[in-house]
């Protein structure tokens, strides 16, 4: 079998290169677009915000009992107290994506049951480490606030109603027993495990502080405009302006470079921080170094590495790969096509991002560059919302296997359920955002 | 004969456990059969919540860890 993959392998290979025409011009620019992305990614989101990530990654699920967190979605646990540690534990139990399937599995049919299952699965994926911090960083901490929270609080709203509406569900239950990890014994105070986290996400934080964009720019024929930069080539740049009552225009005009004279930061506290980020993130980086050389025996800091590598080896690719491939396919798709699908902010685009983003398969993280190519095209805030909160939970692959744990009619109504949340939390969203 | 089952749907860290599991059952030099178990509902029926796990012969040894090859020798003899 594995031959006949290589040969399958080397047969597409030698036939793309063969037939494809590389001398087409959309083509062309379209594979130059997908490097642009990379370099995009690469020079502005990977050492500041992906590798940082990916230690504490690393750190959560060396340092982290996971078994103390699954007790609270036991079979005999607190239902109230389940459904809030359900909605949350995506933190610290989803940091492998692959592992929120078999736990699904697991909560329902050994632990506290189908409506913390439910709020588990909803809002795992979305809620990982990684995924906040770098749809806050790429998408812009509203959206990327707005996805954390309304994945945590409506996961607990699509929970409830699950439960409600399947009590007499209880059958399913198996009385196997749960097979927990031994907790293992805390060779460090709690406080001094808290401390390290705080100083890395922090870390994060900093590295990560929000450039608001806004800035004064003075045309070299005199204009001077009040805007938000949404896109910066190195030849142009892409601006939305802002109108007199303090709102962005929707229209995005381009500026070449030899048009402006001058492009002002609007000064504030959030760009008063921005200017000392990165002394602000070098100090926490110090501390978590003297934490990891004071308070860690040398067998965890492998531990916590080798962690960290394995999530590097898991993710990278799959992100670079994704972007590339997104930014490809971005200079393919014409924007009236996105606009006229997921454009503006009605119900029906929310609905359409929604659905989409329910059938689609986002491997780790990829959700992002995507959101980021079609807003970039046209998609409006709401809808990216939606595509944001139906799209990590579930996919064709993954509807299937949910299919196989809870049964048909289960795996429909939280589909619906899912599309419906997303949907209108997505317009919402876009309600208030603009 | 043991029986090795690796219990997950099939993501680089099973991957990393069948690889050690395998190179532990050799080390020793027992007989053995290394089974994958990625049907999430016959996961289940095991137990075990997190994944990647370690079952010899039925009995849960590791769950949600990928302990290396010296280790699993320990569980295996």
């Amino acid at each position: 079998m594995r031959d006949r993959k290589k040969f399958l392998v080397l047969a597409a290979i030698f036939l793309l290169a063969y037939f494809f025409p590389f001398d087409n011009p959309k083509l062309g620019n379209a594979i130059l677009e997908g490097f642009r992305l990379l370099q995009w990614y690469a020079i502005h989101h990977t050492l500041a915000c992906v590798v940082p990530a990916m230690f504490i990654a690393g750190a959560i699920s060396t340092f982290l009992s996971q078994a103390s967190v699954m007790r609270y979605l036991g079979p005999r646990s607190n239902r109230i107290g389940a459904y809030a540690v359900a909605s949350v534990a995506g933190i610290i139990l989803a940091v492998c994506s692959c592992s929120v399937l078999p736990m699904f599995a697991g909560i329902y049919t050994m632990g506290a049951g189908l409506g913390p299952a439910s709020s588990f699965l909803y809002s795992g994926p979305a809620i990982n480490i990684l995924a906040i911090f770098l749809s806050a960083r790429v998408l812009g901490l509203e959206i990327g606030m707005a996805r954390a929270l309304g994945a945590v609080l409506f996961a607990v709203v699509i929970g409830l109603l699950m439960s409600t509406f399947f009590r007499r569900a209880e059958s399913d239950r198996s009385a196997a027993m749960m097979h927990l990890p031994g907790a293992p014994a805390n060779p460090r105070p709690l406080w001094k495990t808290v401390l390290y986290f705080v100083c890395m996400i922090l870390f994060l934080v900093f590295s990560d502080w929000y450039n608001t964009n806004d800035v004064t720019i003075t045309l070299a024929d005199g204009t001077v405009l009040e805007a938000n930069i949404r896109y910066s080539r190195p030849a142009s740049i892409d601006v939305q302006e802002y109108d007199s009552t303090g709102h962005l225009k929707g229209e995005v005009l381009r500026f070449g470079r030899d048009q402006i004279k001058q492009i002002a930061e609007k000064p504030g506290f959030v760009m008063t921080v921005h200017g000392v980020k990165w002394y602000l993130a070098g100090a926490m980086g110090i501390l978590v170094l003297l934490m990891i050389w004071r308070w860690f025996s040398r067998d965890e800091v492998m531990d916590w590495l080798r962690a960290t590598w394995d999530f590097g080896l898991m993710i990278i690719p799959l992100l670079f790969g994704g972007v590339f491939v997104t930014g490809i396919i971005g200079g393919l798709l014409p924007e009236k096509y996105v606009a006229g699908l997921v454009g503006g902010n009605s119900l029906a685009s929310n609905f359409v991002a929604s659905f989409l983003g329910m059938i689609w398969y986002f491997a780790t993280l990829t959700e992002i560059p995507i959101v980021e190519m079609l807003t970039r095209l046209g998609m409006g805030q709401g809808p990216a919302l939606a595509l944001l909160l139906a799209g990590p939970a579930l996919s064709l692959p993954s509807i299937l296997v949910i299919w196989k744990v809870v049964g048909a009619k289960k795996t429909v109504v939280f589909c619906v359920l899912t599309v419906v949340m997303s949907t209108l939390v997505g317009w919402v969203f876009g309600l208030v955002g603009t | 004969m043991k029986k090795i089952q690796i219990l997950g749907p099939g993501c680089p860290k099973c991957k990393a456990l069948a690889d050690n599991a395998d190179a532990a059952a050799r080390d020793l030099g027992i007989d053995y059969q290394l089974i994958k178990v990625t049907d999430i509902c016959e996961i289940v029926k095991f137990g075990v919540m997190m994944t990647p796990a370690l079952a010899v012969d039925g009995n849960v040894k590791v769950v949600g860890k990928v302990p290396s090859a010296d280790k699993i020798k320990g569980m295996l003899s």
